[in-house]
Protein backbone atom coordinates (compact mmCIF):
# COMPACT_ATOMS: atom_id res chain seq x y z
CA UNK A 1 0.00 0.00 0.00
CA UNK A 2 1.24 3.30 -1.08
CA UNK A 3 0.56 6.70 -1.06
CA UNK A 4 -2.64 7.50 -2.79
CA UNK A 5 -3.36 11.11 -4.56
CA UNK A 6 -6.14 11.36 -2.53
CA UNK A 7 -4.23 11.86 0.40
CA UNK A 8 -1.88 14.44 -0.79
CA UNK A 9 -5.09 16.21 -2.41
CA UNK A 10 -6.71 16.08 1.67
CA UNK A 11 -3.55 17.43 3.36
CA UNK A 12 -3.99 20.56 0.36
CA UNK A 13 -7.63 20.69 1.58
CA UNK A 14 -7.41 21.00 5.13
CA UNK A 15 -4.47 23.17 4.93
CA UNK A 16 -5.78 25.84 2.28
CA UNK A 17 -9.36 25.30 4.72
CA UNK A 18 -6.85 26.71 7.61
CA UNK A 19 -5.25 29.76 5.71
CA UNK A 20 -8.44 30.33 4.61
CA UNK A 21 -10.33 30.80 8.30
CA UNK A 22 -7.18 32.23 9.67
CA UNK A 23 -7.72 34.65 6.59
CA UNK A 24 -10.73 35.90 7.18
CA UNK A 25 -10.66 35.61 11.09
CA UNK A 26 -7.14 37.05 12.00
CA UNK A 27 -6.94 41.14 13.11
CA UNK A 28 -3.17 41.35 12.69
CA UNK A 29 -2.59 42.29 9.10
CA UNK A 30 0.95 39.91 9.42
CA UNK A 31 -1.31 36.73 9.99
CA UNK A 32 -4.01 37.29 7.35
CA UNK A 33 -0.59 37.43 4.98
CA UNK A 34 0.84 34.28 6.84
CA UNK A 35 -2.28 32.55 6.19
CA UNK A 36 -2.68 33.44 2.67
CA UNK A 37 0.82 32.07 2.20
CA UNK A 38 -0.43 28.96 3.62
CA UNK A 39 -3.35 28.40 0.82
CA UNK A 40 -0.71 29.28 -1.86
CA UNK A 41 1.38 26.33 -0.66
CA UNK A 42 -1.96 24.15 -0.86
CA UNK A 43 -2.33 25.05 -4.29
CA UNK A 44 1.61 24.11 -4.56
CA UNK A 45 1.20 20.54 -3.32
CA UNK A 46 -1.71 20.07 -5.18
CA UNK A 47 0.25 21.56 -8.65
CA UNK A 48 3.46 18.61 -7.84
CA UNK A 49 0.98 15.82 -6.73
CA UNK A 50 -0.91 15.96 -9.93
CA UNK A 51 2.73 15.97 -11.87
CA UNK A 52 3.01 12.89 -10.60
CA UNK A 53 0.51 10.97 -10.61
CA UNK A 54 -2.47 13.62 -12.99
CA UNK A 55 -3.39 12.21 -16.30
CA UNK A 56 -1.21 14.33 -18.39
CA UNK A 57 1.94 13.72 -15.62
CA UNK A 58 4.61 15.36 -16.97
CA UNK A 59 7.18 17.84 -14.73
CA UNK A 60 5.10 21.64 -16.17
CA UNK A 61 3.26 21.03 -12.64
CA UNK A 62 6.78 21.81 -10.95
CA UNK A 63 7.52 24.59 -13.00
CA UNK A 64 3.88 26.08 -12.38
CA UNK A 65 4.90 25.66 -8.83
CA UNK A 66 8.38 27.42 -9.37
CA UNK A 67 6.21 30.68 -10.25
CA UNK A 68 3.52 30.86 -7.96
CA UNK A 69 6.53 30.80 -5.47
CA UNK A 70 8.07 33.88 -7.36
CA UNK A 71 4.64 35.74 -7.53
CA UNK A 72 4.03 34.99 -3.36
CA UNK A 73 7.49 36.53 -2.85
CA UNK A 74 6.71 38.96 -5.02
CA UNK A 75 3.12 40.05 -3.14
CA UNK A 76 4.88 39.49 0.60
CA UNK A 77 7.53 41.91 -0.15
CA UNK A 78 4.98 44.57 -1.44
CA UNK A 79 2.45 43.67 1.40
CA UNK A 80 5.37 43.76 3.89
CA UNK A 81 6.09 46.95 2.58
CA UNK A 82 2.52 48.71 2.29
CA UNK A 83 1.98 47.52 6.27
CA UNK A 84 5.12 49.57 7.01
CA UNK A 85 3.87 52.44 5.46
CA UNK A 86 0.55 52.21 7.15
CA UNK A 87 2.10 51.66 10.22
CA UNK A 88 3.85 54.62 10.58
CA UNK A 89 0.88 56.48 9.42
CA UNK A 90 -2.15 55.08 11.62
CA UNK A 91 0.17 52.91 14.09
CA UNK A 92 -2.00 49.90 13.98
CA UNK A 93 -2.06 46.59 11.80
CA UNK A 94 -5.37 45.66 12.74
CA UNK A 95 -6.98 45.25 9.32
CA UNK A 96 -10.36 46.45 11.02
CA UNK A 97 -9.39 49.83 11.12
CA UNK A 98 -8.01 50.11 7.53
CA UNK A 99 -10.90 51.70 6.76
CA UNK A 100 -9.60 54.91 5.20
CA UNK A 101 -11.31 54.24 1.75
CA UNK A 102 -14.62 53.76 3.37
CA UNK A 103 -15.57 56.89 4.83
CA UNK B 1 2.28 -0.81 4.39
CA UNK B 2 6.24 0.55 3.49
CA UNK B 3 8.33 3.06 4.57
CA UNK B 4 7.04 6.23 2.34
CA UNK B 5 3.34 5.95 4.02
CA UNK B 6 5.06 6.24 7.41
CA UNK B 7 6.96 9.73 6.36
CA UNK B 8 3.93 10.92 4.09
CA UNK B 9 1.89 10.68 7.95
CA UNK B 10 4.98 11.94 9.48
CA UNK B 11 5.21 15.09 6.82
CA UNK B 12 0.95 15.38 7.04
CA UNK B 13 0.81 15.40 10.81
CA UNK B 14 3.37 17.87 11.20
CA UNK B 15 2.20 20.14 8.20
CA UNK B 16 -1.27 20.54 9.19
CA UNK B 17 0.04 20.82 12.69
CA UNK B 18 2.21 23.94 12.00
CA UNK B 19 -0.78 25.43 10.59
CA UNK B 20 -3.62 24.79 13.18
CA UNK B 21 -1.12 26.12 15.60
CA UNK B 22 -0.15 28.81 13.67
CA UNK B 23 -4.09 29.64 13.73
CA UNK B 24 -4.46 28.64 17.74
CA UNK B 25 -1.36 31.17 19.26
CA UNK B 26 -1.91 34.30 20.43
CA UNK B 27 2.10 36.08 20.09
CA UNK B 28 2.79 36.78 16.58
CA UNK B 29 6.47 35.77 17.01
CA UNK B 30 5.65 32.17 18.31
CA UNK B 31 2.82 31.78 14.68
CA UNK B 32 5.34 32.50 12.50
CA UNK B 33 8.11 30.02 13.94
CA UNK B 34 5.37 27.23 14.04
CA UNK B 35 4.32 28.26 10.68
CA UNK B 36 8.54 27.30 9.78
CA UNK B 37 7.44 23.90 10.18
CA UNK B 38 5.00 23.80 8.23
CA UNK B 39 6.81 25.41 5.34
CA UNK B 40 9.58 22.46 5.90
CA UNK B 41 7.02 19.54 6.09
CA UNK B 42 5.81 20.99 3.17
CA UNK B 43 9.06 20.54 1.28
CA UNK B 44 9.34 16.87 3.08
CA UNK B 45 5.81 16.14 1.37
CA UNK B 46 7.67 17.52 -2.21
CA UNK B 47 10.95 15.25 -1.64
CA UNK B 48 8.00 12.30 -1.31
CA UNK B 49 6.34 13.69 -4.32
CA UNK B 50 10.16 13.23 -6.71
CA UNK B 51 9.98 17.05 -7.17
CA UNK B 52 13.63 17.91 -5.65
CA UNK B 53 14.14 21.42 -7.29
CA UNK B 54 11.14 22.35 -5.95
CA UNK B 55 11.13 20.99 -2.42
CA UNK B 56 14.70 22.98 -2.33
CA UNK B 57 13.23 26.14 -3.46
CA UNK B 58 10.14 25.97 -0.66
CA UNK B 59 12.85 25.80 1.79
CA UNK B 60 15.19 28.70 0.51
CA UNK B 61 11.79 31.01 -0.57
CA UNK B 62 9.34 30.22 1.97
CA UNK B 63 11.25 28.79 5.38
CA UNK B 64 14.20 30.86 4.67
CA UNK B 65 13.07 34.15 3.06
CA UNK B 66 9.61 35.05 3.84
CA UNK B 67 9.53 33.38 7.70
CA UNK B 68 12.42 36.29 7.87
CA UNK B 69 10.44 38.88 5.60
CA UNK B 70 7.61 38.43 8.41
CA UNK B 71 9.88 38.16 11.68
CA UNK B 72 11.25 41.63 10.43
CA UNK B 73 7.15 42.96 9.69
CA UNK B 74 6.72 42.05 13.17
CA UNK B 75 9.97 44.13 14.32
CA UNK B 76 9.31 46.93 13.15
CA UNK B 77 5.94 47.02 13.88
CA UNK B 78 4.39 45.79 17.01
CA UNK B 79 7.36 43.19 17.87
CA UNK B 80 5.33 42.13 21.47
CA UNK B 81 1.80 42.07 19.38
CA UNK B 82 -0.47 39.21 20.46
CA UNK B 83 -3.76 38.69 18.69
CA UNK B 84 -6.00 39.38 22.31
CA UNK B 85 -9.36 39.77 20.48
CA UNK B 86 -10.76 38.40 16.82
CA UNK B 87 -12.12 40.62 14.40
CA UNK B 88 -15.70 41.48 15.11
CA UNK B 89 -16.99 42.27 11.04
CA UNK B 90 -18.49 39.33 11.11
CA UNK B 91 -19.77 36.82 13.61
CA UNK B 92 -17.46 33.70 14.35
CA UNK B 93 -20.22 30.84 13.00
CA UNK B 94 -20.54 32.55 9.99
CA UNK B 95 -16.73 31.97 9.08
CA UNK B 96 -16.91 28.71 10.93
CA UNK B 97 -19.88 27.61 8.00
CA UNK B 98 -18.76 29.02 5.01
CA UNK B 99 -15.33 26.99 6.00
CA UNK B 100 -16.35 24.04 6.98
CA UNK B 101 -18.98 24.32 3.88
CA UNK B 102 -16.21 24.46 1.30
CA UNK B 103 -14.11 21.98 3.07
CA UNK B 104 -16.73 19.05 3.32
CA UNK B 105 -18.09 20.16 -0.25
CA UNK B 106 -14.20 19.86 -1.74
CA UNK B 107 -13.87 16.24 0.12
CA UNK B 108 -16.93 14.74 -1.28
CA UNK B 109 -15.37 15.69 -4.61
CA UNK B 110 -11.97 14.29 -3.91
CA UNK B 111 -13.40 10.74 -2.32
CA UNK B 112 -15.76 10.26 -4.85
CA UNK B 113 -13.77 11.11 -8.03
CA UNK B 114 -12.08 7.97 -9.67
CA UNK B 115 -8.41 9.24 -9.60
CA UNK B 116 -6.48 5.85 -10.48
CA UNK B 117 -7.22 5.44 -13.80
CA UNK B 118 -3.63 5.75 -14.49
CA UNK B 119 -0.12 4.95 -12.87
CA UNK B 120 2.43 7.23 -11.48
CA UNK B 121 4.90 8.85 -13.75
CA UNK B 122 7.82 6.66 -14.04
CA UNK B 123 11.22 8.35 -13.92
CA UNK B 124 13.80 8.30 -16.17
CA UNK B 125 16.97 7.50 -14.08
CA UNK B 126 19.61 9.00 -16.33
CA UNK B 127 17.99 12.45 -16.16
CA UNK B 128 17.88 14.62 -13.02
CA UNK B 129 14.75 16.49 -11.83
CA UNK B 130 17.14 19.67 -12.40
CA UNK B 131 17.31 19.03 -15.50
CA UNK B 132 14.36 18.42 -16.92
CA UNK B 133 13.22 21.28 -14.90
CA UNK B 134 15.93 23.33 -16.71
CA UNK B 135 14.91 22.06 -20.26
CA UNK B 136 11.49 22.29 -20.10
CA UNK B 137 11.51 26.14 -18.79
CA UNK B 138 13.81 27.54 -21.69
CA UNK B 139 11.75 25.15 -24.58
CA UNK B 140 8.87 26.03 -23.44
CA UNK B 141 8.24 28.58 -21.30
CA UNK B 142 10.71 31.24 -22.11
CA UNK B 143 8.24 34.25 -22.05
CA UNK B 144 7.15 33.52 -18.52
CA UNK B 145 10.10 32.83 -17.38
CA UNK B 146 11.00 36.28 -18.28
CA UNK B 147 7.98 38.29 -17.37
CA UNK B 148 8.84 36.47 -13.68
CA UNK B 149 11.65 38.54 -13.85
CA UNK B 150 10.31 41.95 -14.43
CA UNK B 151 8.03 41.24 -12.18
CA UNK B 152 10.14 40.74 -9.18
CA UNK B 153 12.17 43.83 -10.38
CA UNK B 154 8.95 45.91 -10.52
CA UNK B 155 7.76 44.37 -6.72
CA UNK B 156 11.85 44.90 -5.41
CA UNK B 157 11.24 48.58 -6.88
CA UNK B 158 7.57 48.70 -5.73
CA UNK B 159 8.55 47.82 -2.15
CA UNK B 160 11.27 50.35 -1.63
CA UNK B 161 9.44 52.94 -2.58
CA UNK B 162 6.30 52.30 -0.44
CA UNK B 163 8.31 51.69 2.33
CA UNK B 164 10.92 54.65 2.34
CA UNK B 165 9.54 57.18 4.48
CA UNK B 166 7.75 60.38 3.09
CA UNK B 167 9.26 63.63 2.14
CA UNK B 168 7.64 67.03 3.47
CA UNK B 169 7.89 68.90 0.28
Amino acid sequence: MTVTLSSYLLVALILFCVGLYGALRKRNAIIVLLSIELMLNAVNINLVAFSKFGLNAAVTGQIFTLFTMTVAAAEVAVGIAILLAMFRNRDSIHVDEMDSMKR
Amino acid sequence: MDASLIIFFLLGFLTIGGAVFMISFTKVAHMVISIGVTFISIAGLFVLLEAEFVAVSQILVYSGAISILMLFGIMLTKHDASEDEPSKAQPFWLTWIFVAGLFLIVAYGIYSTNWNVLPPRQLDPNVSNVKEIGVEVFTNFVVPFELVSVLLLVALVGAIIMAKKEDKD
